[in-house]
């Protein structure tokens, strides 16, 4: 009963703080006191936010290591950009189409896919979302390999924002609900939970189309925030990236992919400044943080308000 | 028909570009269960080497491709002390993040040093002649590329099959507990791994180069992803696998880009990799192991 009355605290106390911080970025953006500079990175922010917590449920909650998170970004983009664009309808309309599209792609993939393990499972999944790279490229209707140019802008900060929330929230619910804890018992072990009675395909899939589908959601914010998408910005490397966040962050820790998407891109807008070793800075801090931290800033523990009590605590 | 003769002809040269990369990749795995995304990148800086031995100390071909085996095998075993060793006991995903990490590195550290021009390999270092062949066109070029890799596999079966060393590297590869109990000093053995492997990839860089022409510090990476599928195909541990591998990806790649679009051409060796895992994940020459409870 405590727990109860302490959870409806906590989600006023939750509510309050993302109100607080959606309207206190509303009112600098609408008063122009963020320059372009600071809102492209808070776009890039949000978008990392939604690609690693929707990664994160794949990799780190279901433990199936997937390397093709970019090929459902892409599919989201030109599905969204296709209604939006193409076919003027409003961005709603994109955003779904974005997210069903690339949910669809999930559920394509995944069935078959997902009976392999480990390495084949990455392999698979890498050669699957160069595929859809690859067939991009070669669709005239969506402007082939130079993409498509002059989207108009619609992600606004309400949409980026609203997007990140559902993503993250719809995601940390289902980890906590009777779904979540079956598909970190697929994760613990596949042969144990299926004799408990858990159906871990099903299970396994569902994890897979519902993180391909935030990704879609992600795919559509960052074609209309860009003005142009193309197939070569969806290749395996910006796969990489996304799990780069999320095995920083710490598998199966959704804070830490929030914190490591963070960082990975205030690190990225810090090493602006020094175009020509900016990667080589990034790929040494990666090798670095791996080697002393190989499971990541948080391992598979959430930041709560509790932890920030403790430390206080300490340093008392 | 001849000009199906002519694509297998021409297919045989990248096929075995990739089967020497190949290699590399499926020992590293074979050995301590990595996906060595950095490999491609070691063929990278190969080429380099290949290139500078040719241009600035003008040597010839043969030497420049021993040059860059020996400078990459090297580079090859720092990459494994420095990155690799301190996580061979830390989860797998950890290591491959380091692998990514490292291929980064190379990749960008080559683009600092060298710009990322592409640079030309002069045509003097290895004049063209077309030998004709009951009407089809073999270049002394093709000949080369094959034969030094055909020469280098020999090799290789040999270390692997007939020496202590290579008797060693199947123990590890086996199993590494055991290995250990019999004596075998295992980062021994896995330094020499990565060195055979390393160079094997430097001997496909240069070879690269010659056959293209062209050398740029990302030329790694498209090559480097092609190879481990020919490795997944024939079977990722299995060295006969990978050679096996190598040359149908590169037989069946030209195929395509000579029959159909060349631009499905990656498409296809994609198709090629979900095609085998779906139906024989363990790859052409693989057994099929059971779970064991």
């Amino acid at each position: 009963m405590q727990e109860m009355k302490k959870s409806w605290g906590k989600f006023i106390i939750e509510v309050l703080v993302l109100t607080g911080l959606f309207m206190l970025v509303q009112y600098a953006v609408s008063n122009e006191l963020l320059n372009s500079y600071y809102q492209i990175n808070l776009s890039s922010l949000c978008i990392n936010i939604m690609l690693a917590v929707s990664l994160n449920l794949i990799n780190g909650f279901t433990g199936q290591l997937s390397l093709g998170h970019a090929g459902f970004m892409a599919v989201g983009a030109y599905a969204s950009v296709v209604m939006t664009n193409m076919m003027g309808q409003p961005f709603i309309v994109g955003i779904i189409a974005a997210c069903l599209a690339a949910a669809l792609a999930g559920f394509i993939i995944g069935v078959p896919t997902l009976r392999l393990k480990g390495d084949y499972l990455a392999i698979a999944t890498l050669g699957f979302g160069e595929i859809i790279r690859v067939v991009l490229q070669n669709i005239d209707y969506v402007g082939g390999p130079a993409g498509i140019v002059g989207i108009t802008q619609l992600t606004t900060w309400p949409w980026l924002f609203g997007a990140t929330v559902l993503t993250v929230l719809v995601i940390v619910n289902l980890i906590n609900s009777s779904y979540g804890r079956a598909i970190i018992s697929v994760r613990e072990d596949e042969i144990a939970s299926e004799l408990m009675g858990i159906n871990i395909t099903r299970y396994k899939v569902l994890a897979f189309v519902i993180g391909a589908m935030f990704a879609g959601l992600a795919g559509a914010m960052y074609a209309h925030y860009f003005y142009i998408i193309k197939p070569g910005t969806f290749n395996f490397m910006k796969s990489f990236d996304i799990l780069v966040i999320v095995v920083l962050g710490g598998l199966g820790s959704t804070t830490g992919a929030i914190i490591a998407a963070a960082l990975i891109t205030v690190l990225t807008a810090a090493l602006q400044k020094w175009a020509a070793i900016r990667m080589i800075l990034y790929s040494l801090a990666l090798i670095l943080i791996m080697i002393y931290r190989p499971l990541g800033l948080m391992g598979n523990k959430e930041l709560t308000t509790k932890m920030f009590g403790k430390i206080w605590g300490e340093k008392k | 028909m001849l000009e199906f003769l002519q694509q297998i002809v021409n297919g045989l040269s990248l096929g075995a570009i990739y089967a020497l990369l190949a290699l590399g990749y499926t020992m590293v795995y074979g050995i301590i269960m990595l996906i060595n995304f950095a490999h491609g990148d070691i063929m990278m800086v190969g080429a380099y080497v290949g290139f500078f031995s040719v241009t600035m100390f003008g040597t010839n071909v043969l030497v420049a491709l021993l040059v860059a085996m020996f400078a990459c095998a090297l580079l090859g075993v720092l990459i494994e002390k420095v990155a690799y060793k301190p996580l061979r006991h830390s989860s797998r995903i950890a290591a491959l993040i380091t692998a990514i990490g490292v291929s980064l590195f190379l990749e960008y550290i080559m683009i600092y040093i060298f710009t990322p021009n592409q640079r030309v390999f002069p045509a003097e270092t290895f004049p063209l002649y077309n030998y004709h062949l009951a009407g089809l066109v073999i270049s002394n070029k093709d000949l080369f590329v094959f034969g030094s890799a055909i020469i280098l596999m020999i090799i290789l079966q040999y270390i692997i099959k007939m020496t202590k060393t290579g008797k060693a590297m199947r123990a590890v590869s086996i199993d590494q507990e055991a290995a250990v109990l019999m004596g075998i000093s295992v980062d021994r053995t896995i330094s020499i791994t990565f060195a055979i492997g390393s160079a094997l990839a430097a001997a496909a860089g240069v070879l690269i180069g010659i056959y293209y022409n062209t050398i740029n510090p990302l030329m790694g990476i498209i090559p480097g992803i092609k190879a481990f599928v020919a490795a997944v195909l024939g079977g990722i541990g299995i060295i006969p696998g990978a050679m096996v591998g190598g040359f149908l990806l590169g037989m069946l790649e030209t195929l395509v880009s000579g029959y159909g679009s060349s631009l499905y051409r990656d498409a296809v060796a994609y198709g090629v990799l979900i095609l085998i895992l779906l139906i024989k994940p363990s790859g052409l020459f693989g057994k099929n192991t059971g779970d064991k409870v």
